[in-house]
């Protein structure tokens, strides 16, 4: 079974180089959408099978994987945005940065002192990877709705990290996280519909009104 | 020995075949009739019964070009093994000869367009030298990668080490390599989305319009080479993207056979229902390939 | 009873989202208030003990930061029904909702023992505050309201990470992860050190963006400059503080494992220094007295940590300046928002003469300033005293010059603005504004300010033995 889970690993990573590399903004939606049910399957397959385990499934798939996906999305229909122009770094510069991430993130995972039955799963460095491509993500893109996405991607490298403790992890506090995610968005989409409506646009680097004179 | 006739006669007789094929599917696709399978080979008789004409204003390396060129896809026709069976010649380290030859028949191609002294000529070897630029670096990390699953530095054995018992161990980074070896495959090739080997317009060609000047026989040879040069490399990834081995010799060769024709009618496809990619994207698909691959590689080394 | 304190604000932001009337809704805030701060008064005098599960436990330290958000929360809502009655033009029902969710969550953090939960409450507050900054709805406020947001939430999504790796390291340890501070605390000798040094790193970056420790306080004057002045109050003396208590229970962890302790304490002293540079640095001539509010508290979590990361004497004053600082800001947020609506404007070149426009708002505003400068015989005056004494003691002379020299910068900066803007003479071309002083948006942070005169003058008997008792947690002998 941690056979499929590398293979599903690897798609994960790969989602954040397809997320780095592309400008339409409904195509990077799904992609962190996939990435969200690839979460939810996961710790179903390193874990033994229980119902903390099956309501936990259920719970990310849901929150990660159909929720936040279509907060976005209403976000984006609402603001009227197509498509990501002109991030601050270009594409291809970009991808090239989060290929040299994942590859650090591979060299920094070897130095981890893991615990022995983690050593040959791949989830640290993808956690790794997808943490650092969430900061690319966020660093490098104009739009407020890509920032989101970037975070988004953040947060799930953040969880994916979190499956190996998933049985310890108590479902309450497991949830309660998500929820917070989920709430998060949705602020953060409704902000999203307030800048566009204030500003005719999201692009962030127009948000330079407040700095010191 | 035996294999080695078979190997020779298959690899110098059947390439213009998978030319003839992806015309056809992609006639088929349009709702024509298309040309027949093996119309490649009539052009090239016809070709080769011409007469050449050389500009005055060119020189030797214009004339040595194709020569040169095909010569050395000829060489790494017999570095590659086909339908599982080890390549007439073969030794340590032989993959870096292998890619080195395309480079050098790269290198002659170009600098007999830049020989003309055309200005769409040389346009077209500027862009022919950027993209090889990405594209080698896919074609390399492939072959590091499968050299380490195979534990050895021959074509012969790392092409052939791929079993289904490989793609079971480490499926992802196998995935990863097919997936980079087929954009490598497309792009070397000049193929749609990278290129359109039928375009009439100049300004957007890459490969074809390096080889306007040639004429009669030694544009023969061009043709005969890239047929070569797609046959090579689609050997490549027909090695790694079917790895069934029956253990009779026979069936060996038509498994081959059958799936490099598959491969000609995929290419077709994929010419058939994609346009061809806007310049400045190019280069973004083959970091994204060579992305790919480094990565395979990756998850190998670990 | 604990629960209580957890659901009742839940209650009341559910009766103030059904309440249809803008007029009769802000009556919930000080009701709730009210109720919690008696629960908060009877808790601290004998508080329930742990829950079997050791989850729920309102510890000393808990007590001193509840006590702090029940007071200042108390006070925000009595102000909350004065300001409102200005703003009837504007909807306050997400504001009222806001306010009680989050103090909802203030209430969690301070009893939640579970590392996991306390990471839970700390978010709800970061989201739940978001919508209050944009009250006032204009360009300048979203954009406040975006870096808040995603600032906030990058640094508590680091604060997680760091949670993980705690729990990674204890899993490494003994195969049983685990984020609760008892087990973690007994263990805490035997954890894997490598994992629990990413932890602390990741953990102090995560709560110190929360707390707005320079260099990661990027977002605080933005906010604090835009967000109405009880919402900002709440920001600089709750949230804070909940940010701070977070990172006393990294501390508290630390200091059981024995090792990391040192290396936590350097960087929380070198940041605090850091932030207190960095305040006293742009203080100077700021021209937007909210914005130097804003200053002003990062140069106060930079006295938090500096506290912290002294240890020894100075968490007593660490703990007491936690309190302090909390009413203090309280009292110049409520004040200074006054004074912004009387003058519609938050730039010391409109703002001149508050004395004479606004008596009792100037006063106090005036009053609030010498307290948080730390003179005496303000309570601020007498937790940076404990702290700087214990830095010479301990022989810390370099960061005792530089804290004294920081706060001196700071005193002639934030004096520059807030001298003229108190007394001079009001601008002659100024509109006159329908806006006075009145009995509901005077007296809160006028009770606040007597509270806080009575705590530097007479500390009461129950307070000084509860800071002991915080600061023995922290591993100080009585």
């Amino acid at each position: 079974m941690n056979l499929f889970a590398d293979q599903l690993l690897v798609l994960v990573m790969l989602i954040n180089l397809v997320m780095l590399g592309t400008s339409r903004l409904i195509f990077s939606i799904r992609a962190v959408a996939v990435q969200g049910v690839i979460l939810g399957i996961l710790p179903g397959l390193i874990h033994p099978f229980s119902t903390h385990l099956a309501t936990i499934t259920a719970v990310i798939i849901l929150a990660k994987g159909v929720a936040i996906p279509y907060l976005i999305n209403e976000a984006v229909r609402k603001a009227h945005i197509r498509r990501e122009v002109e991030p601050f770094i270009g594409y291809v510069p970009t991808l090239l940065l989060g290929a040299v991430f994942t590859a650090l993130s591979f060299v920094f995972a070897e130095q981890l002192p893991l615990a022995p039955e983690h050593k040959d799963l791949l989830f640290v460095p993808a956690s790794i990877a997808t943490l650092l491509t969430g900061f690319l993500l966020l660093t490098t893109r104009r739009k407020a709705i890509s920032q989101v996405i970037g975070y988004l991607v953040m947060e799930n490298g953040i969880f994916l990290f979190g499956l190996l403790l998933s049985e310890a992890m108590p479902f309450m506090v497991e949830a309660g996280a998500l929820l917070d995610l989920l709430v998060g968005i949705f602020v953060m989409g409704i902000v999203i519909n307030q800048i566009s409506r204030e500003f005719s646009s999201i692009d962030t680097s127009r948000l330079s009104a407040l700095k010191e004179e | 020995m035996t294999d080695i006739i078979i190997h020779c006669a298959v690899a110098l007789l059947f390439p213009p075949l998978l030319l003839g094929v992806i015309g056809k599917t992609k006639a088929v696709f349009a709702g024509r009739v298309g040309a027949p399978y093996f119309q490649p080979y009539y052009d090239l008789i016809k070709l080769f019964r011409k007469g050449s004409v050389f500009s005055d204003t060119t020189t030797w390396v214009f004339r040595a070009g194709p020569v040169v060129t095909l010569s050395a896809i000829l060489i790494a026709v017999l570095l590659i093994p086909l339908g599982r069976h080890a390549a007439p010649l073969s030794f340590s380290g032989d993959l870096v000869l292998f890619t080195y030859l395309f480079g050098l028949s790269r290198f002659f191609t170009t600098i007999a367009a830049l020989d003309t002294g055309s200005s769409f000529e040389g346009m077209g070897a500027a862009r022919e030298v950027t993209f090889s630029c990405l594209a080698e670096p896919t074609l390399f990390f492939a072959l590091i990668t499968l050299a380490r699953l195979s534990k050895s530095l021959s074509l012969s054995t790392i092409l052939t080490h791929a079993t289904s018992a490989t793609w079971f161990a480490s499926g992802a980074s196998m995935l990863l390599l097919v997936a980079a070896l087929f954009i490598t495959l497309l792009a070397e090739n000049s193929r749609i989305p990278f290129d359109d080997p039928n375009t009439h317009l100049e300004l957007t060609m890459i490969h074809e319009v390096m080889v306007l000047d040639h004429s009669g026989p030694a544009f023969g040879m061009i043709l005969y080479g890239a047929a070569l040069k797609l046959f090579v490399l689609g050997a490549v990834f027909i090695n790694v993207a079917l790895p069934v081995s029956t253990g009779i010799a026979l069936a060996d060769w038509v498994i081959f056979i059958a799936g490099m024709l598959v491969l000609a009618v995929v290419i077709g496809t994929v010419e058939s229902v994609m346009a061809r990619l806007r310049m400045v994207r190019i280069p973004q698909l083959l970091v994204g390939a060579t992305i790919l691959s480094a990565f395979a590689m990756m998850l190998v080394l670990r | 009873m604990l629960h209580a304190l957890v659901l009742l604000p839940l209650l009341g932001a559910l009766s103030a989202w059904i309440i249809p009337d803008n007029r009769l809704r802000p009556i919930v805030l000080p009701v709730v208030a009210t109720i919690h701060g008696i629960l908060t008064a009877l808790l601290l005098g004998n508080a329930p003990l742990p829950s079997p599960d050791g989850w729920i436990w309102l510890d000393p330290l808990g007590k001193i930061v509840l006590l702090c958000i029940s007071m200042l929360f108390a006070v925000c809502a009595f102000y909350a029904v004065g300001y409102l009655s200005y703003r009837q033009e504007r909807s306050n029902r997400v504001l009222c909702v806001g306010l009680l969710v989050c103090l909802s969550a203030m209430s969690m953090v301070t009893m939640t023992q579970h590392l996991g939960l306390l990471w839970v409450a700390v978010e709800t507050t970061t989201v739940s505050m978001a919508p209050l900054i944009y009250f006032n709805r204009n360009a300048r406020s979203i954009e406040a309201t975006w870096k808040y947001l995603l600032l906030c939430s990058v640094g508590i999504g680091l604060a997680l990470l760091g949670l993980l790796f705690l729990a990674y390291s204890t899993y490494v340890a003994d195969h049983h992860a685990t984020l609760l501070l008892g087990p973690l605390m007994a263990s805490a000798r035997d954890l894997n050190p490598a994992w629990l040094h990413a932890a602390t790193i990741f953990l102090l970056v995560g709560y110190g963006t929360k707390m707005g420790l320079a260099p990661l306080h990027a977002w605080k004057p933005d906010a604090y400059g835009e967000a109405p002045g009880l919402v900002g109050a709440l920001l600089a003396g709750g949230l804070v503080n909940c940010a701070f208590l977070s990172i006393l229970r990294v501390y508290q962890i630390c200091l059981a494992s024995g090792t990391e302790i040192r290396f936590f304490q350097q960087g929380l002293l070198v940041m605090g220094l850091i932030s207190m540079a960095f305040a006293a640095v742009f203080m100077a001539r700021q021209a937007d007295f909210k914005r130097m509010l804003a200053y002003s508290s990062v140069e106060h979590v930079g006295i938090l940590a500096i506290g912290l990361g002294l240890g020894k004497g100075a968490l007593y004053g660490a703990l007491f300046h936690m309190l302090n600082n909390g009413l203090t800001k309280g009292v110049l947020f409520l004040s200074s928002g006054n004074i912004h609506r009387s003058y519609s404007n938050k730039t010391t070149g409109v703002v001149r003469g508050a004395l004479t426009r606004l008596p009792w708002s100037g006063g106090i505003f005036l009053a609030g300033f010498i307290a948080i400068t730390g003179s005496p015989p303000f309570s601020p005056f007498i937790s940076e005293f404990t702290i700087v004494s214990s830095a010479f003691i301990e022989g810390r002379y370099l960061v005792g010059a530089l804290f004294l020299l920081f706060l001196v910068i700071v005193f002639i900066g934030m004096a520059l603005t807030v001298l003229p803007m108190v007394m001079g003479t009001p601008p002659a071309d100024i509109e006159p504004s329908d806006y006075e002083d009145r009995l509901l948006t005077v007296g809160p942070p006028l009770f606040m300010l007597m509270v806080i005169l009575m705590f530097g003058i007479w500390p009461p008997v129950f307070l000084v033995s509860l800071l002991k008792d915080g600061a023995a947690m922290l591993g100080v002998q009585p």
